[in-house]
């Protein structure tokens, strides 16, 4: 087995587990998580892509890598998003669900008469 | 790497414009966050009448010369550099969202102006600034001409369109918005992963160098399904749809017109720029219906949980997982169309038809909401009495939005549905045709009580809670109206749609 092989073989597994966490787990910190694996993954992939692709006799195929550090920074501004506004949730109401109190269908659409 | 593609790699008179379109919402954004406070809700509005004179002017551009308006940035030709281009559908998505943008931004002034004596309001400034960055974000999606700026544009986009579900802080929208970033994020990781794989294949993202490479084979038909899976999760098709009901309904009026106007045909137009330039000869007709049956369900479920609806903005919010799937109805058609050796031009027209029409006539929609319920104090369906005569082109308004939804002739939605279902009838797919008219008549039923409700005699001695200014109602029913006479589009001497289209239309490699 090559080494790009046995990388993109693990960029895949890394995606796998990735997308098993962010679908099958309730909490939302390990939805997160999962997404940042799968992404993990994905960069991975690319890397692998950007190194296979250089038989022209350069060290690398550049754009990939350009790509990756665009990806990897909106990736990480995502997981930021994602984890102020677990915070605040965590804040507001003391528990951090994304299970509505109501069921989804007849969620609340605006506060009650003030 | 060696292409043939003269005419696609220069600047064309005009393109400077397509720069423009993109940076002046995010510099109007920029200013904006600066003077932060009274001063961005006057900076949004300034840029919102100069980011609409530079979109006419690139429709203007495109009318002139007939082909796609393009911009080489910093003089780097595709594969190495990018393109930014604007053909017939980017151009009548960026008027159509221009408009609706200004709409709703002349009816938030109400909502969203910061008082006098007061320094600054969190939830005002915040709208402003995200209403610029969603329409700066959507014009990037729709000028873009490679795969992975539009990755950036639709993340742009989530990330202005979330904090928009939770401008108010309660800890209900927080988690609607915490769950549609969610969904958000798993759609665009997949997205990314079918760029990359593409990327990997073919060695270019760029979206016509890309369609004259990808051939039908497993590796493209797995970024096909990676892809359009992502943005379908983005769009909340049916059954992944769940997020948005929630979302839509909790934020506040103007926003709600937002996120389920606009933002939603973000991620629909990606899919549709996929589907019919890049993967035009990978694309076979049992995968562009199984996109039309999940619109189907979209349409039944959508419609008829929307009749089940106690409040007023989650019925509109149902009644938009029912519209999605109209949207969706457009692919097994032209796929159809093209299959069959026809011109695709009319079902393509009939779906970006129903995509504009809908836009303006859910943001009137939501907006009347909004009026409604500053009025009454409660959006309770039940208990709309006294609305006629209280805000009489408020209730025209919602009406006028209906009868577009519903497919009245003139209307925008009229003219959608009648090419979608020629296409239908031409390709022999008469039970898509069938739907959609039952899809109307579900909405006609919704729109109906809705109307009927709020033409009842208010009690003796009722007082609206507050007055609402009349240019609110005006700018709703602009709209409104807007959408409701677009029908009047098929006047139109050119086809503005397939102006400069990347891939010839009626080609699908065996």
């Amino acid at each position: 087995m090559n080494g790009p092989t046995l990388f993109g073989l693990c960029a895949a597994a890394l995606i796998g587990f990735g997308l098993y966490g962010l679908i099958v787990n309730p909490q939302p910190l390990r939805k997160i998580i999962g997404f940042n694996i799968i992404g993990s993954g994905v960069f991975l992939l690319f890397g692998t892509i950007a190194r296979r692709g250089a038989a022209a006799g350069m060290g690398g195929d550049p754009v990939p890598q350009a790509l990756l550090i665009t990806g990897i920074v909106v990736a990480f501004s995502a997981t930021a998003l994602a984890v102020a506004l677990l915070l605040r949730l965590f804040d507001e109401g003391g528990v951090v669900t994304l299970v509505s109190e109501a069921s989804p269908t007849e969620a609340k659409a605006d506060p009650p008469d003030a | 790497m060696p292409h043939s593609l003269s005419a696609q790699d220069v600047t064309t008179p005009g393109g400077l414009l397509l720069v423009l379109a993109i940076l002046i919402p995010f510099i109007g954004m920029l200013i904006g966050f600066v003077f932060g406070g009274g001063k961005a809700m006057r900076v949004a509005l300034a840029t919102l009448a100069v980011g609409l004179a530079i979109v006419i002017a690139i429709a203007k551009a495109l009318v002139q010369s007939g082909d796609a308006v393009i911009y080489i940035l910093g003089g780097w030709m595709p594969p190495l550099g990018v393109a930014l281009r604007a053909d017939g559908l980017s151009v009548v998505m960026l008027l159509a969202i221009a408009v609706v943008i200004c709409g709703i931004g002349v009816y938030a002034r109400a909502d969203f102006g910061s008082p006098s004596g007061v320094k600054e309001a969190r939830a005002p400034l915040t709208f402003w600034l995200l209403l610029l960055a969603v329409w700066g974000s959507l014009n990037l999606v729709f000028v873009s001409g490679d795969l992975f700026t539009l990755y950036v544009a639709l993340e742009l986009l989530t990330f202005a369109a979330v904090p928009l579900v939770s401008l108010d802080g309660r800890s209900e929208t927080v988690r609607s918005a915490l769950r549609y970033l969610l969904y958000a994020l798993l759609g665009s990781v997949l997205y990314l992963l079918g760029a990359v794989l593409l990327y990997g294949v073919y060695g270019t993202l760029d979206i016509p160098l890309l369609a004259m490479r990808v051939r039908p084979e497993p590796v493209a038909w797995a970024a096909l399904a990676l892809m359009i899976s992502g943005l379908l999760a983005k769009t909340a098709l049916f059954p992944l749809h769940l997020w948005l009901p929630p979302a839509h309904a909790g934020a506040p009026a103007a926003a709600s017109a937002v996120l389920s106007g606009l933002v939603i045909k973000g991620s629909w137009f990606l899919a549709v720029r996929l589907w019919f330039d890049v993967f035009a000869g990978v694309v076979t007709l049992p995968s562009a219906q199984t996109l039309g049956t999940l619109g189907a369900a979209a349409i039944l479920v959508g419609n008829v949980v929307a009749l089940r609806q106690t409040r007023l903005k989650l019925l509109i919010a149902y009644s938009t997982v029912a519209q999605i799937g109209y949207l969706f109805l457009m692919f097994p058609l032209a796929t159809g169309l093209s299959s069959a050796g026809l011109d695709s031009a009319v079902a393509v027209n009939g779906g970006m038809l129903q995509a504009i029409s809908h836009a303006m006539a859910k943001a009137a929609m939501f907006m009347a909401a909004g009026l409604i319920y500053t009025t009454l104090g409660h959006d309770r369906v039940a208990d709309l009495r006294g609305m006629t005569s209280t805000l009489p082109m408020t209730v025209l308004a919602f009406a006028l939005a209906g009868a577009s939804l519903i497919g009245l002739p003139p209307s925008g939605g009229f003219l959608a549905k009648w090419l979608l279902i020629s296409a239908a009838i031409t390709t022999l797919q008469w039970w898509w045709a069938l739907l959609m008219l039952v899809g109307g008549l579900l909405t006609s039923v919704y729109v109906f009580i809705v109307v009927v409700r709020s033409l009842a005699p208010a009690h003796d001695g009722w007082k609206p809670k507050l007055p609402v200014p009349r240019y609110q109602q005006a700018a709703v029913l602009a709209l409104a109206l807007c959408s409701f006479l677009l029908g009047a589009a098929v006047l139109c001497p050119l086809d503005v749609m397939q102006i400069g289209r990347t891939v010839s239309r009626n080609t699908l490699l065996p």
